[in-house]
């Protein structure tokens, strides 16, 4: 059968288009791929491919300090995110349902820990923090990654907020609810998956975070990724790609998992529904 | 007037009272200075182009909005420092405001959830509600899986199963095709009639009011223009926007020329009429109404009536079929009859004329 | 009826109170928190790094609070104006790049059926998850003198000896745009995604070829994802230092190493917060440009 010259023309550009999208996705896996690869290289400091080994993946739970500034971020993270995400649901409905003389000014404060370089805000909260005399640590990192966090938590549950429509939690007055109850029963399930996202939003955030943490942090303890940019120079070693990649592997993990529980809970459903 | 008051009363004493109430967003009145009285057990409904202020009146009796000034009694209890959730009425909503999270059951049950009443005795009594909405088996299902005229039975449901004094139904057919909103209207009809609960129901669409309701206010920018039974409301509309309002009408503005006995002839710019009533002084201006079915026509001058016209085109409805006929200021009088009137045509010159008490004379508005 | 005269006074009292209850209240718990916390961590702090760029250095890198333009007398020497250039063309090159390899991929993303589509954003963002020092850091091991780039391009015999690419501008650039382009392709993907097919078929069927379409309908259209793009790569990649830190092992200066340095080992607090109020000049410069197109509500941001 011949093949009209449209259908040609298209075709190419079918081709065109996955052989073009397969180098950009290499391009964005390149880096992965390396750093887990590396994580099995036989030597001290990652410089070259020495051979391979899957000791640093034992060697890491040594190296004390690697250990320490994991911790170190990941109590910073589950902090920052119940803050944020605690802060951010209950203002992400206060500033969508209440009218009031300022709202309008902290809805644009909101954008600025969005859009203007992460550096900025971090040198700005410095400032404040070494004039009022608090000692830099834990704390201090905190405050600056819910500065950034609670934002984005805040745009990202907005977006599941109905608009002006508040009938749901109308009826739900009407059937005898008072305010407590209602948001409990009501108002807190139908955010849920927005609320699910602020809270992962905000943990990536946190815990990838570099500019923040490098700025505010005290002199004793700094966080992983802070660890990291400092080993830089001398070279990163294979005990911290091991690391990553075991925290890169668990996420995605949690990911998979998290959608076959969906998809699981959504064909019972389709079957009770069926019957 | 008394007629239709004595009869109301018989049905029992106001179990909700509006006095003097007023609703006003901003600068914008949009309920004003409105008296009512909903008798116990009545199904009424509130009639009225959107914004006219029906909804708001609705949400003012439920308790999501506050009267600006004015009293609201439930019971003969005044009602405005409480809680939409103290109050002893129940609403459904225009767009069902099914809780998408829950199940039918738990939907329908959520109302004895929140005041603890034992699992068993809300088991049994979610289960009754529902054969009686005809939903039996859905219980699992959640709100996404349901059609409209399903999820209109479960928020009815949700509502009723709390024993409300007043159920207060926003509009709650508008999502629903023609054949189905129908089918609704009777079953709802059918249940208020079961239960015995008063009904306050919203609409704007006239030919549910008059199936549906005891009585209907018929509601204009804030006000109501008209509170009677429906028969009353069609035959005997008391202001220029009720006839229009409800059903098709020839309004024609005029002045009266002679008054008769309770027989007012008036002169208007189309030409002379005659209607019956009484309450009417000579030089008053006032309307009159006229159905379309109540028009007759002749190719002769009638006595008392001076309506000459032209006949311009046939309007075929389905069961009627209607003449349009011009009169000579312009405006287009109908009348209906049941096939075409094939004794004219087009372009041929009529009389019109009516049974004076066929026609209804309406007072000049303030 | 008769009851009505007294009601009316009774009524504005209970309707305070209710008020209080109902709304004053309520907000009051519900958004003053996030109020409360953007006040004071972002408003005040912003206010008073404005504030200290107009103060000036002591002699052991103190803030003299004494009002002086000196910070911004500063920038203006060749040393910073240089590296402000600097920042500001390599954030510019990295923007076109990001934008011109981005938009296609969006494209491609957007025509593909919704499920599909969900997955290839989902494959995007995986990488996203991995440290973004530990990415960086992979390029240095793929680009060094004996990596297996300059193995590659040795074995087949396009250069002599090893290239350097290693603490250079380029292998910098390639880190911002590998960091940069999900920002570049989301809100872009979306804004095509939202196009409606029957505005592309309507100018095919008016006689518009696809180049004519292309440029007449959906550039115009994508607009607003566009210029979304421009924001959220521009605007961070003209303050990051970690990617010139990692790549450009502290030889590659911009803006954000400046700015570090002058809280670090430089201490000039003025100086610092003299580049950082240009940083925030230029963000608003943009976001007022923006505003222009879209509202700023719509602005994507992942």
């Amino acid at each position: 059968m011949a093949v009209s010259k449209v259908q040609k023309k298209k075709k190419a550009f079918s081709i065109l288009g996955n052989v073009y999208a397969v180098i950009i996705y290499a391009i964005l896996y390149i880096p992965v791929a390396v750093m887990m690869m590396f994580s099995f290289n036989d030597q001290r400091y990652n410089y070259y491919w020495n051979g391979f080994t899957t000791k640093w993946y034992g060697k890491l739970f040594e190296n004390s300090a690697l250990i320490g500034s994991l911790w170190y971020s990941l109590i910073i993270a589950v902090l920052a995110t119940l803050i944020s995400v605690l802060i951010g649901t209950i203002g992400a409905l206060g500033l969508k349902r209440f009218e009031f003389k300022g709202r309008k000014f902290i809805n644009n404060m909101l954008y600025i820990p969005i859009i203007v370089p992460e550096i900025v805000l971090a040198v700005a909260l410095l400032i404040i923090f070494l004039n009022i005399g608090t000692a830099l640590g834990m704390g201090t990192i905190l405050i600056g990654h819910c500065t950034f966090c609670i934002p984005y938590a805040i745009v990202t549950i907005k977006g599941r907020i109905s608009g002006d429509d508040n009938s749901l939690e109308e009826a739900s007055m009407d059937l005898g609810a008072n305010r407590i109850q209602t948001f409990i029963r009501v108002t807190l399930p139908s955010i849920m998956p927005g609320v699910m996202s602020a809270a992962f939003l905000s943990f990536t955030l946190s815990i990838d975070d570099v500019v923040m943490s490098n700025m505010l942090a005290g002199a004793k303890q700094s966080t992983l990724p802070v660890l990291i940019l400092s080993m830089n120079k001398a070279g990163v070693t294979p005990d911290v790609n091991a690391l990553t990649t075991i925290m890169i592997l668990v996420i995605v993990a949690a990911m998979i998992l998290n959608n076959i529980i969906k998809s699981a809970l959504k064909k019972r459903q389709n079957k009770e529904v069926a019957i | 007037m008394f007629r239709e008051k004595n009869e109301v009363n018989s049905m029992g004493d106001a179990i909700v009272s509006l006095i003097e109430v007023e609703k006003r967003f901003g600068s914008n009145q949009v309920v004003k200075k409105m008296n009512l009285e909903i008798m116990e057990g009545e199904f009424l409904t509130l009639l009225g182009p959107s914004g006219c202020g029906k909804t708001t009146t609705l949400r003012m009796i439920a308790g999501f909005e506050d009267a600006s000034a004015g009293v609201i009694k439930v019971q003969g209890e005044r009602i405005e420092d409480k809680e939409p959730y103290q109050r002893d009425v129940n609403t459904v909503f225009q767009n069902y405001a099914l809780f998408p999270h829950m199940s039918v059951f738990d939907n329908v049950a959520y109302g004895l959830t929140i005041k603890k009443v034992p699992k068993e005795e809300i088991k049994k009594r979610v289960l009754e509600m529902l054969e009686l909405v005809q939903l039996k088996g859905y219980e699992k299902r959640k709100p996404d899986a349901l059609s409209g005229g399903q999820k209109q039975r479960v928020a009815i449901a949700r509502a009723l199963i709390n024993n409300p004094k007043v159920l207060l139904l926003d509009e709650p057919l508008g999502a629903l095709d023609l054949k189905l909103r129908k089918q609704m209207q009777l079953e709802l009809k059918r249940l208020q009639r079961k239960l015995g609960i008063t009904f306050v129901y919203v609409t704007h669409d006239q030919e549910e009011a008059l199936t549906m309701s005891d009585r209907i206010a018929v509601m204009n920018a804030g006000v109501i223009e008209q509170l009677a039974v429906p028969n009353e409301i069609y035959d005997r509309p008391k202001t220029k926007f009720v006839a229009g309002f409800i059903g098709e009408s020839n309004i024609f503005d005029g002045t009266v020329k002679a008054v008769d006995g309770d027989l007012i002839t008036v002169e208007t710019s189309a030409g002379t009429v005659q209607v019956k009533g009484s309450g009417f002084q000579e030089r008053e201006t006032m309307h009159v109404s006229v159905r379309p079915e109540y028009v007759e026509v002749s190719k002769e001058p009638i006595p008392g009536f001076d309506l000459k016209g032209t006949v311009k085109d046939f309007i075929y409805m389905g069961t009627v079929v209607k003449t349009a006929v011009d009169m000579k200021d312009g405006m287009e009088v109908r009348y209906s009859r049941f096939e075409q009137d094939y004794s004219v045509k087009e372009q041929e010159t009529v009389y019109l004329y009516w049974r004076p008490e066929k026609a209804v004379p309406i007072k000049q508005s303030r | 009826m008769s009851k009505k005269l007294d009601d009316n006074s009774d009524l504005k009292q209970i309707g305070k109170k209710r008020d209080v209850k109902r709304k004053t209240l309520p907000a009051l718990a519900m958004a003053g928190p996030v109020s409360l916390w953007m006040i004071l961590f972002v408003t005040i702090p912003m206010l008073f790094i404005i504030y200290i760029s107009f103060m000036s250095r002591g002699v052991f890198g103190d803030v003299v609070y004494k009002f002086s333009g000196e910070s911004y007398q500063t920038l203006m020497d060749a040393t910073y104006f240089k590296v402000i250039l600097k920042s500001l063309r390599v954030a510019v090159f990295t923007t076109v790049l990001c934008l011109l390899v981005g938009y296609p991929f969006a494209y491609y993303i957007a025509r593909k059926p919704k499920e599909t589509a969900a997955k290839l954003i989902m494959l995007i963002m995986i990488p996203f998850w991995t440290n973004s020092l530990m990415r960086l850091n992979s390029w240095l091991l793929v680009f060094q003198t004996n990596g297996p780039v300059n193995s590659f391009l040795q074995w087949t015999g396009m250069t002599d000896g090893p290239i350097t690419f290693v603490y250079t501008d380029g292998l910098v650039v390639l880190g911002m745009i590998t960091n940069m382009l999900p920002f570049a392709v989301l809100p872009m993907y979306s804004s095509i995604e939202k196009l409606n097919k029957s505005f592309l078929e309507a100018s095919a069927d008016l006689g518009a070829n696809g180049a004519t379409t292309f440029r007449k309908i959906t550039l115009p259209l994508t607009f607003p994802g566009i210029f979304s793009s421009i924001i959220l790569v521009f605007i961070p990649t003209l303050g990051i230092y970690t990617v010139s830190d990692m790549l450009g092992g502290g030889k590659v200066l911009y803006i954000g190493n400046i700015i570090k340095n002058q809280f670090g080992s430089i201490r000039n607090w003025p100086l610092g917060a003299a580049l950082s109020v240009l940083l925030i000049v230029i963000t608003m410069l943009l976001i007022f440009l923006y505003t222009r197109f879209a509202s700023i509500e719509d602005m994507e941001v992942v």
